[in-house]
């Protein structure tokens, strides 16, 4: 018995529901769905490179190189917005910022 | 006979997972963050396993090393009181446990009738066969740094745009603060500062 692709890609699937359902359940912290939201990008990295073993192919490897990358600059802006907005406001309540409509 | 490989396998993967959980359910965020670096190793080990050696690493140090401690910076910086999360988790927990079973049957109910196309082994735009006698950075380095170039630079742009991001949205003027003034300091002229006063002597200015 060996390690199929199968095994990957239900980790990855369980993993990227586990960040979907966070997103829900912290509607009040978004330093929660910020997590929740890595947590998806990790499962979508976990299947690239899956797939990379199983076809033989370097290129899906090189993808996840690019989605660290993109994931790395969404952490570090989306804090930077939410220090801003702690700043103004004094919480991080996501049910509160449709006040930025005016 | 369950062998080394699979049952490492398995034991990575249901601590990802639970740590995952954790990290959604945690009512402290200091612990969810904790837990999250848990399930970051836990992946690079998932990396090792699907022979992708280099990008196990650069997870730890790219994920562990940077966003987990960047999150942990924020989150102590912050201060959030936690009363309230609880609160949040009962009363979206019926949509969000909806949405999640949805979402999860769709996904792993697709690998039940899924298999991979013959065709596909022969669509491979980059074989390891062809980087066969070099180790897995060496092979990556040769991909990334002739094909896949321009992408590159392009990733490199991103995160330069993030950091300026960064940077320009938390920076703040703050009022009463002594400190230097290089324009001022560096523009001054010695005839400004500078006033020769004739004094006759015995007298005061």
């Amino acid at each position: 018995m060996a390690i199929s692709l199968d095994h990957y890609l239900i980790v990855a699937a369980l993993l990227f529901t586990i960040g979907g359902v966070g997103i829900f359940l912290n509607r009040r912290n978004v330093i929660v769905i910020l997590m929740s939201i890595e947590l998806m990008l990790l499962a979508v990295s976990i299947n690239f490179v899956a797939f990379s073993y199983y076809l033989g192919d370097l290129v899906g490897q090189v993808f996840t190189i690019f989605v660290l990358t993109v994931a790395a600059a969404e952490a570090a802006i989306g804090l930077a917005i939410l220090l801003v907005y702690f700043r103004n406001r004094g919480d991080i309540y996501v049910d509160d910022i449709t006040m930025l409509k005016g | 006979m369950i062998n080394i490989t699979v049952l490492t396998f398995y034991i990575l993967s249901a601590v990802l997972l639970s740590s995952a959980v954790m990290v959604v359910t945690a009512r402290n965020t200091v612990y969810g963050v904790l837990f999250l670096i848990l399930g970051f190793f836990n992946a690079a080990g998932l990396f090792i396993l699907a022979h992708a050696e280099f990008l196990s690493m650069i997870l730890v140090v790219v994920y562990v090393g940077a966003v987990a401690v960047l999150f942990l910076f924020v989150v102590m910086m912050l201060n959030v009181e936690l009363g309230q999360l609880r609160e949040s988790i009962k009363s979206y927990s019926l949509i969000g446990g909806l949405v999640g079973g949805i979402l999860g049957l769709e996904l792993v109910g697709m690998m039940a009738i899924w298999s991979t196309s013959p065709e596909a082994f022969d669509l491979t735009s980059a074989p390891f066969a062809n980087y066969g006698n070099v180790s897995n950075t060496q092979a990556l380095g040769n991909l990334l740094y002739t094909h896949y170039a321009l992408v590159f630079q392009g990733a490199g742009l991103i995160l330069l745009i993030a950091m300026i991001g960064a940077i320009v949205l938390t920076l703040r003027q703050r009022e009463g603060v002594k400190k230097q003034s290089l324009g001022d300091q560096i523009g001054r002229q010695a005839k400004e500062s500078v006033r020769l006063v004739d004094i006759p002597s015995g007298s005061g200015i």
